[in-house]
């Protein structure tokens, strides 16, 4: 039981209740709907939930140092309208090229941000709400025909929009979806383990102590910007190979929703709690949901908005008043037993010294 | 006097320079520029949101946030337009609407206020949640054919030349001066924003005066939402997207602090002036809308980068006045 309480805590909870409700809502909905399970389906809700887990990652890594990114659905408009435009004129561009340019296109509409939160001392919500109409202005002012067409798009867009990289069973696995799960993966182990992903749950728990202990916190959000810009950019090429026609409202809203992703699976909006893994399940729900409200005949389409308010709401609240009471009360189990083993000891000592 | 003239040397100087300057620039490019007519036309087109950042200013200064305004706005129309749509006596829609501001207002400041959750996300659920209640009522029908005294309140001047809405402004903003700037509520507003648990423990009912905002905001922007209905003569599920960010858009140009405790009516006064004739200005100069949000959103960024790098400037100056002086003992001992 100790060892079980060593490695297990309330805050993952969280993630295995998300991982019950997703099987739950997949398995009641595979009751209701025909075809439920088919590839296709399984394919479209992949694919969603690719584009908008990978911004909701990098919004993760910013939040989690209690900061926010309400720029990042220009970001991603931005840089798949500028990609686009350039694969439009440049058919030759490899891919590799035009994905390392989305990213380093992202990056640098994120160094901005991070410029101006950590070294221009600037409330992020400000400089992010200016940067969100800034970015979407600079998309509208883009010389030249205001649309990019699937059609003047070179055939391997549409090719690794659709192509399948291997396949499970009947599942095909796209590259776009297995890159975004590579990039969980590694997000998820850099979060956890190296200084640099510590640092961001220290300065978000605690920015003034973080600032006291010497953690160069400045930076550290600087960097945090510029990553969630680079992985908006990645997340605008991956728009752009998944959607092909863009005009220049693309990706508008896209913030709240990587917002909503992150809160849902348990990030706080007050830094230093959450995971990138409950952000990928937090975003794979969602999108899940609405999917499958949208195909189910019960209740009518225009449901799925109004019940989406409610469950992020709803997670919210559980999360508020369950986990933390629980946490609270691990917590103090916790330290009872440390107080419990450390007067063991020192009677034991004193027995011996005796 | 002297004390009297002070606020010239802060944040609301630097913002009537600005205003001044934009009123003169776009002056001297367009004659009709100054004309009564256009200076209502102004006002008119962005009412709703100007109605809006009043409460919105309150709310921010009481160190919380509500970006749920303009889907309680369409809900507003939509319950309307429903209702109408049914065959109600027109009247009652409208009170019906002004009631969904109402339930919309208080179910944010529950969960704020009661259930101690951030507003930030309990706005966000409701920016979702109550848009998709709108397009629940309407899908995706638009509704006019209103009786005909709503659309003349809504396009028409009622009173020489202004319109009702405007009356209602300029109303709405003496009552949240006297209240914000002159009050003992007001005081209240502030107390809270500089710190909840300080104003508590003085006896403050914090969580009946954020109730109170939060309802005050959802009827208001209800109202808003009439009045839009009213001004365009039909009313959608998606009508007024993105209007909550242009809200705040505005209160925070008025120099209002996003974590709360500081700012002043005034200021957004003249933010929402700046915010307006910029607008008009670069309309009158072929700007597209989004290229003119652009503008508004670089104009928020640099007002507060501005004293941000002023302050780092003098801070480096005194530091190395510091240290100059430091030196100087030194070598004076040595």
């Amino acid at each position: 039981m100790d060892t079980l309480k060593r490695y297990f805590r309330p805050e993952q909870l969280r993630e295995l209740s998300l991982i019950v409700l997703i099987v739950f809502i997949f398995l009641f909905f595979g009751s209701q709907i025909e075809g439920y399970f088919s590839p296709r389906i399984f394919n479209r809700v992949m694919n969603d939930v690719a584009i908008i887990a990978v911004v909701a990652l990098g919004q993760t890594l910013v939040l989690l140092t209690r900061n926010y990114d309400l720029s990042v659905g220009s970001i991603v408009g931005l840089t798949a309208f500028f990609i686009g435009k350039q694969l439009t004129d440049f058919a030759g561009m490899p891919p590799v090229v035009a994905m390392l340019l989305a990213i380093a296109a992202g990056a640098s509409l994120g160094l901005i941000n991070g410029l101006l939160v950590a070294y221009g001392r600037i409330p992020s919500i400000i400089v992010t709400l200016g940067t969100l109409a800034i970015y979407r202005a600079i998309l509208v002012a883009y010389p030249g025909n205001k649309m990019v067409l699937i059609n003047d798009l070179p055939q391997w867009i549409s090719d690794l929009g659709s192509k399948q990289l291997f396949s499970i069973g009947e599942f095909g696995i796209r590259p776009v979806v297995a890159g975004a799960f590579v990039m969980f993966i590694l997000f998820q182990l850099a979060t956890s383990y190296l200084r640099f992903g510590r640092q961001l749950y220290a300065i978000g728990s605690n920015p003034e102590a973080a600032r006291i202990g010497g953690l160069p916190s400045q930076k550290i959000v600087f960097s945090a910007f510029v990553l969630c810009g680079a992985i908006a950019g990645l997340a605008g090429f991956l728009y752009l190979v998944r959607y092909g026609n863009l005009n220049t409202a693309a990706a508008q809203g896209v913030e709240l929703d990587s917002i909503a992703a992150a809160v849902v699976g348990g990030v706080s909006t007050n830094g230093g709690k959450g995971t990138v893994m409950g952000t990928l399940l937090g975003a794979l729900m969602i999108n899940l949901l609405q999917q499958s409200l949208l195909r189910w005949l019960v209740i009518s389409n225009f449901w799925v908005e109004a019940l989406l308010g409610l469950l992020i709401l709803l997670a919210v609240l559980i999360d508020s008043v369950i986990i933390n009471r629980l946490s609270t009360l691990w917590n103090q189990r916790r330290m009872e037993i440390q107080a419990e083993g450390e007067t063991n000891t020192s009677e034991e000592k004193e027995s011996h010294a005796a | 006097m002297q004390r009297r003239l002070e606020w010239i040397r802060g944040w609301e100087g630097i913002l009537l320079v600005l205003l001044i300057g934009i009123v003169i620039f776009n002056s001297s490019m367009t004659p009709h520029y100054l004309q009564v007519q256009n200076q209502i036309n102004l006002f008119q087109l962005h009412i709703e949101k100007i109605i809006i950042a009043l409460i919105m200013t309150f709310i921010i200064i009481n160190a919380e946030i509500d970006i749920s305004v303009a889907s309680v706005m369409a809900l507003a129309g939509c319950v309307m337009g429903f209702l109408y749509e049914k065959g109600l006596p027109f009247e009652w829609c409208v009170l019906a609407g002004l009631l969904s501001g109402v339930l919309t207002g208080a179910f944010n400041g529950f969960m704020v206020a009661y259930a101690r959750m951030t507003s930030l996300i309990v706005t966000l659920s409701g920016l979702i949640g109550y848009r998709g209640l709108a397009h629940v009522l309407l899908e995706n029908r638009s509704v006019g054919n209103f009786p005909e005294w709503f659309d003349r309140l809504g396009q028409k001047p009622l009173i020489g030349p202004f319109p009702f809405a405007l009356i209602v402004f300029f109303v709405l903003l003496i009552i949240a001066l006297i209240l914000l700037q002159w009050s003992g509520a007001g005081r209240y507003v502030f107390v809270i924003g500089n710190n909840s648990e300080v104003a508590r423990y003085s006896g403050v009912n914090v969580r009946r005066v954020k109730m109170t905002l939060f309802i005050i905001s959802g009827v208001i922007s209800a109202f808003a939402g009439l009045l839009l209905a009213a001004r365009l003569g039909s009313i959608r599920g998606d009508t007024a997207i993105g209007t909550e960010l242009e809200v705040i858009t505005m209160v925070l140009l008025g120099g209002v602090s996003i974590f709360g405790g500081t700012g002043s009516l005034y200021g957004v006064l003249l933010s929402v002036l700046i915010v307006l004739n910029l607008r008009n200005g670069m309309g009158l100069l072929n700007v597209p809308g989004e290229n003119q949000t652009g503008v508004i959103g670089a104009l928020l960024i640099l007002s507060v980068l501005g004293p941000n790098i002023v302050q780092g400037i003098r801070e480096t100056w005194n530091r190395r006045n510091i240290q100059r002086r430091r030196l100087g003992e030194e070598r004076k001992g040595g």
